[in-house]
């Protein structure tokens, strides 16, 4: 199902929920809605829902304006980070609800609720109650309850994060499959950028009740709009300088004090007509400490993520983030040099946080 | 941490000694405004005390047994009092204290938020009225023409017109007790609907559920435990209050018409139509009422498995 967001606004009281939201959503696409908490995501999923109605704007399910819809009138099956699972009724009964809702003959709705529980792995636990499960366990019957009605939109509000880092790790996997397997077009709520990054065809990001960007992991990861985007996506996050781009007959430079680095034509050639009022970005992973180096730094924090070490270096007191290789043994204080792919640089407007680059 | 050596019996007293410190104040109160007037009152119940033997002296007040029991059994108004006291309470209960708290707390849930806390703080206006002054309004807008207020709609509509506390007391016993106590329910109810998490109560709309079905598979199921906790307090209440019918009837108008068993109690023990207060007597119908209080508690807890509600919750292992 086809789902278009049109200037979608939620204001409770002089409170905004979420203003002048527009998207759409391709049939069968996996989108996720990322962005800090108290951004608005849940407010939109639960327009979406049909639980909050929206103070303007439109939303259509395939050619169907769905705005006046009560919930039960959209086929939609939702997952929420509590699970909210009946606490008064079997997992059977959780999951048979909302065939019982629809009259269905209790045969069929035997058939169906045996059918879902098997493919979540949860056959055996039908005759618990949610308290007698575990957070996984409660997290397959929600979903399963979700999926038994065959649902045109799945909507998935923070599902993930009441579970440990592994058990998080191993349904991040599990419903990104049932998601591709069944086809179901799908709305996944949260602030964690990495599920974002991994689960999703789209990303819409969120700030503020706003929609910052819509685009696909690469895109925003690569080609970030705004300095939030770029800020917001990418574990850990991206590094910001201040500094002054210029050119020079066909040579493009920026600097800040005493740092001078080169630039390309494709990379410099924008961020030259903006002035000294320029922010670059540059992930951790794009800079390197080197001995051909070019800039001067010292070594502040050493931390061991496993696989590799983020550094933290201060170059004339301000601090950069990078990745290292655990093997080059740096320690606090340590003169090193610095090394910038430039051509991984982003530039914004510091004024209006608007890329340089992507406009 | 270090393994600790076994308790000895001293850790264990100290560890208990603790326990019942914090427990010594509520337990204090429970004694002396519970425990003692009971086994007073049982005693009195098995002496002849009366005004004409009148003594402040437990050792010089006549022990008489059971025959006060025995005297009760043949009173020939008891089976009259006792179905009236059953009926009062059962009426009021099932129509005002439970349903009507039930419907008014679902209703305004469900309407704005600032409405519904308007509607019901007006609801607990009767309760938080004085007695006599809320009889009072009862009364006048009962009694004959000219001066009662429902007669005065019948003058003005040319219908005849009546005392109804004398046509209707029953009806009017009721309802004077059930707009007082629809109040308590209404708040116990909605807290604890307040309290359903509010992702439960969305997730069932989201499973298609009507408003009216959440409420019947979701709302109700979870109002178990307030549920049984209205109808336990409320019965006990409504058994042993019986000033409003005091006031409005004094168990008239005809000869122990509503008359209910604690008012009866009253009327032996302290007021007497012929002046002569029965102690003894009177203590062994609120005895009576004691009995029938702690019986219906224990029935209660069956009903509603009140040992289901308080199970040990389970340890989150994820
Ligand atoms: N029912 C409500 N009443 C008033 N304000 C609300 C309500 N729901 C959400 N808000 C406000 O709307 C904003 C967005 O909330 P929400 O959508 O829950 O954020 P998120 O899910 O992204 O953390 C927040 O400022 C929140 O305080
Ligand atoms: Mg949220």
């Amino acid at each position: 199902m086809q789902v278009t967001i049109e200037n979608l606004t939620k204001k409770f009281g002089d409170v905004i929920g979420a203003e002048n939201l527009s998207l759409d959503i391709k049939d069968g696409e996996f989108v996720a809605f990322l962005g800090p908490s108290g951004c608005g995501k849940t407010t939109t999923l639960l327009m979406l829902a049909g639980i909050y109605k929206p103070t303007s704007g439109t939303i259509r399910f395939g050619d169907t304006v769905v705005n006046r819809l009560s919930p039960r009138e959209r086929n939609i099956g939702m997952v929420f980070q509590s699970y909210a699972l009946y606490p008064h009724m079997t997992v059977y009964k959780n999951i048979g609800y909302p065939l019982k809702l629809k009259n269905m003959q209790k045969k069929e709705i035997d058939e169906r609720v045996n059918a879902v529980a098997n493919t979540m792995g949860i056959g055996d636990l039908l005759d618990r109650r949610p308290g007698q499960l575990s957070g996984g366990q409660q997290q397959r019957v929600a979903l399963g309850r979700a999926l038994v009605k065959e649902p045109d939109i799945l909507l998935f509000d923070e599902p993930l994060s009441n579970l440990d880092a592994r058990l998080r790790l191993t349904m991040r996997g599990e419903i990104k499959h049932l998601q591709h397997d069944l086809g179901i077009t799908s709305i996944y709520v949260t602030h964690d950028q990495i599920e974002a990054m991994t689960m999703a065809d789209r990303i819409a990001v969120m700030s503020g009740g706003h929609l910052q960007a819509f685009d696909t992991p690469e895109a925003l990861y690569d080609r970030p709009k705004t300095l939030f985007v770029a800020g917001f996506v990418g574990n850990p996050p991206m590094n910001f300088i201040n500094v002054e781009v210029s050119a020079s007959n066909g040579h493009f430079v920026a600097t800040n004090g005493n740092m001078s680095l080169d630039l390309s034509k494709e990379r410099g050639e924008k961020p030259a007509t903006a002035g000294n009022s320029v922010v670059m970005g540059i992930r951790p992973e794009d800079i390197q400490i080197a001995p051909d180096g070019t800039v001067p730094a010292e070594v502040f924090v050493v931390e061991p993520l496993g696989r590799e070490n983020l550094v933290d270096v201060r170059i004339d007191g301000e601090s950069i983030l990078l990745l290292a290789d655990t093997k080059a043994d740096h320690k606090r204080g340590d003169s090193v040099k610095l090394k910038f792919n430039m051509n991984k640089a982003q530039f914004f407007d510091s004024k209006t946080g608007k890329s340089l680059l992507w406009a | 941490m270090e393994k600790k050596a076994p308790d000895s019996r001293r850790n264990i007293l100290r560890a208990n000694l603790t326990a019942y410190g914090f427990l010594a104040p509520a337990g204090i109160l429970v004694i002396i405004f519970f425990l003692i007037p009971v086994l007073l009152i049982i005693y009195l119940s098995m002496t002849n005390l009366a005004t004409t033997n009148f003594t402040t002296n437990v050792s010089q007040m006549e022990f008489v047994g059971l025959e006060n029991y025995a005297i009760l059994l043949r009173d020939q108004f008891a089976g009259k009092i006792f179905f009236n006291t059953v009926f009062y309470v059962l009426v009021t209960l099932a129509i005002f204290n439970v349903s009507l708290a039930l419907i008014v707390s679902l209703l305004t849930m469900h309407i704005p938020r600032r409405a519904g806390f308007a509607f019901r703080a007006i609801w607990i206006l009767p309760r938080i009225t004085t007695a006599t002054v809320y009889i009072m309004l009862w009364r006048r807008l009962a009694v004959e023409a000219p001066y009662g207020i429902i007669n005065q709609f019948n003058t003005l509509l040319n219908q005849p017109t009546y005392n109804y506390l004398d046509a209707r007391p029953w009806e009017f016993v009721i309802m004077a007790n059930g707009f007082i106590g629809v109040s308590f329910g209404m708040i116990i109810f909605t807290s604890a609907i307040e309290s359903i998490p509010k992702d439960l109560m969305n997730a069932s709309l989201v499973d298609g559920s009507t408003i009216m079905q959440r409420i019947r598979f979701i709302i109700m199921p979870l109002l178990r435990w307030p549920l049984l906790f209205v109808v336990t307090y409320q019965t006990l209440s409504l058994l042993t209050s019986f000033e409003q019918i005091l006031l409005l009837t004094n168990g008239g108008p005809g000869l122990y018409d509503t008359e209910v068993w604690s008012l009866t109690a009253y009327h032996r023990a302290l007021s007497n139509y012929f002046g002569n207060a029965q102690w003894g007597y009177g203590s062994a119908f609120a005895v009576v009422l004691v009995i029938i209080g702690v019986v219906l508690a224990v029935i209660y807890m069956r009903v509603f498995r009140f040992n289901e509600l308080v199970a040990e919750p389970k340890i989150e292992v994820l």
